[in-house]
């Protein structure tokens, strides 16, 4: 019977795509050492759209959100199969530059990570890494990128302070315009909010709706009113792999499989 | 619980039990701060001791020299006959200073490019293999390196300098102390670095750094406290060391810098009197007082600009 729902899904899923994807994920396996950590992912992710990746505590969903940037081959013992065609390009083949994809896909973290800088110095970090060096220049994308991160008003008069002392809510903000002053395409977003107090995260979420008009976001959250709430289209993560992948508001209103309706309706996880 | 009161003691009952031995422990509790702070007291002291002797034995030794000759004369010749002997500190201090000199320009690169290498590049399993060896490089007697330098790297660098090289010299020696503080360098930098948290690299690398960015310009300036602190503390060894710079340098002070010639630092110098058949109360007695008050001042100096720089530097995160 499972079976029979999850063609249906897929049939569904497969009329319901009326998208522009910017990522196409075929088959992607994954393996930390012996562990089967993402079996056979195979879904796309539309542009200009924010996409939630939702699941329980080690259901892979970390996992799935940095193999997009490639930041999972941090870890020395991962290995992959499959592909992931980011615009038309498989990122997996020897010659894409790991670094070239990174200034297209930036990521914004689970714990707030700006460097020991000043406020200035930490956008304007990514520009002067590719080889921006006028003063000018620099400014305009350090304003820009902070305005754009709606931080520009909290920060404006202490630029050059460093970024340690704001609050967690600031300081997640920041890391979010150091993302976005290298102009990427994709941003992906892991568990922005987790270490938030409850206003700093409204703020993050209020920021990631105005963000989806230039951006294509991926973000994973371990809160489903979270992805109900900003999320275009939700792909429900379980035991790494993706139960169900559909418009947020059908996921949480409608789901097709068990599974999906027994975690969103807090029977597990 | 209940089944087990019959034949068994609960922990709670236990417990009231052994607080009435606890008694005993209470004088233990007492008494062993107060030994611990006995042994702290012993090792002020005996500094206190050190600085007193330098002190007295100094104060004699500016009785009959002057203390603005002994900074401002360049000659230090104190064998000579009374009338026409030198003791102008600054050729000791211009030998230290080209021996410590030599040895930083080799050991700050290749200390740091190791710290560098061991921190940011290496796997798990190369820093278990390097940082061993690292230390044991460390743990190498320093005559063992003063007989590398006269017998194996002074007959090498006379090899390829041309003209020559004096068999004392300022390099052979400086080179030698050099590679004895790479290992301190290396580690004491790579403990820096390794404490930079995995999230600024992870920050760094999301924005398209590569592995050579994120180390010289993430890590390398958070770390770089701990970075010039290490370099201070090479800096102070290198002032302070002495076997190597006896053995291979020579004994000629000299304020001219030269590095292929017999130049001697103030250690050497130390070591040459206190060996020699100097008579108790001579003015050459009372000059080591002298020499290692100064040397004393240059380390210390040295520490305390280490703790400055650490507190300045510092790159909170």
């Amino acid at each position: 019977m499972d079976i029979t729902i999850n063609k249906q899904m897929v049939q569904k899923n497969e009329k319901e795509q009326d998208f522009t994807p910017v990522f196409k994920i075929n088959n992607l396996n994954l393996w930390y050492g012996q562990d089967h950590a993402l079996k056979d992912i195979k879904f796309d992710i539309p542009e200009k759209q924010v996409t939630a990746i939702i699941g329980p505590s080690g259901c892979g969903k970390s996992t799935f959100i940095k193999t997009l940037n490639r930041m999972v081959e941090m870890v020395p013992i991962v290995r992959m199969s499959g592909e992931i065609v980011y615009r038309e390009k498989n990122i997996f083949t020897p010659k894409y530059g790991v670094e070239e994809l990174r200034t297209q896909v930036g990521m914004v973290f689970q714990k707030p990570n700006p460097f020991p800088k000043s406020i200035y110095e930490n956008v304007a970090y990514g520009p002067r890494i590719h080889g921006i060096k006028n003063k000018k220049v620099l400014d305009e994308v350090v304003e820009k990128s902070l305005r754009g991160a709606a931080i520009w008003d909290e920060v404006k008069d202490r630029l050059h302070e460093n970024a340690y002392g704001l609050s967690g809510g600031q300081q997640q903000r920041l890391c979010i315009a150091r993302c976005l002053a290298i102009e990427p395409d994709v941003i992906l977003m892991d568990e922005p909010t987790s270490a938030l107090d409850p206003i700093s995260t409204l703020k993050v979420e209020e920021l990631v709706q105005e963000l989806k008009k230039d951006y294509s976001i991926v973000i994973v959250t371990h809160n489903m009113q979270q992805a109900a709430r900003i999320s275009d289209r939700t792909a429900f993560f379980l035991n790494g792999e993706v139960v169900e992948y559909t418009d947020t508001s059908t996921l949480f209103s409608n789901p097709s499989d068990k599974r999906t309706e027994d975690y969103i309706t807090g029977r597990f996880g | 619980m209940s089944r087990d009161k019959s034949n068994q003691k609960s922990i709670r009952s236990m417990i009231q039990e052994n607080k009435s031995s606890r008694s005993q422990s209470a004088v233990m509790e007492k008494v062993v701060p107060k030994l611990f702070l006995i042994c702290a007291i012993i090792s002020i002291f005996t500094t206190i001791g050190i600085v007193f002797t330098l002190l007295t034995e100094t104060f004699t030794f500016f009785n009959r020299i002057s203390i603005v000759e002994f900074f401002t004369n360049t000659r230090w010749f104190p064998f000579a006959a009374d009338e026409h002997a030198d003791f102008g500190i600054i050729a000791l201090i211009m030998g230290t200073l080209t021996v410590t000199a030599i040895a930083m320009v080799v050991a700050i690169p290749i200390g740091l490019a190791a710290a560098i290498y061991l921190s940011e590049y290496a796997s798990a399993k190369t820093r278990k293999v390097i940082k061993p060896i690292l230390e044991v490089l460390a743990g190498i007697p320093t005559i063992v390196y003063g007989f590398f330098a006269l017998t194996f790297v002074t007959p090498l660098l006379d090899k390829i300098i041309p003209g020559g090289i004096s068999i004392f010299n300022a390099l052979s020696p400086g080179i030698v102390v050099g590679i004895m503080i790479i290992p301190m360098i290396a580690s004491l930098s790579e403990d820096a670095m390794n404490a930079v948290p995995n999230s600024m690299r992870e920050g760094a690398l999301a924005l398209g750094a590569t592995r050579f960015e994120v180390a010289m310009k993430v890590v390398l300036p958070a770390a770089l406290s701990g970075v010039i602190a290490s370099f201070v503390l090479g800096i102070s060894r290198a002032i302070g060391e002495t076997m190597i710079v006896t053995i291979a340098g020579g004994s000629r002070p000299t304020a001219d810098i030269n590095v292929t010639e017999s130049i001697q630092t103030m250690t050497a110098y130390i070591v040459q009197v206190s060996q020699g058949d100097t008579g108790y109360g001579t003015t050459i007695y009372y000059s080591i007082y002298a020499v290692g008050m100064t040397l004393f001042i240059f380390t210390l100096i040295m520490n305390l600009l280490a703790q400055f720089i650490s507190r300045k530097f510092r790159e909170e995160y």
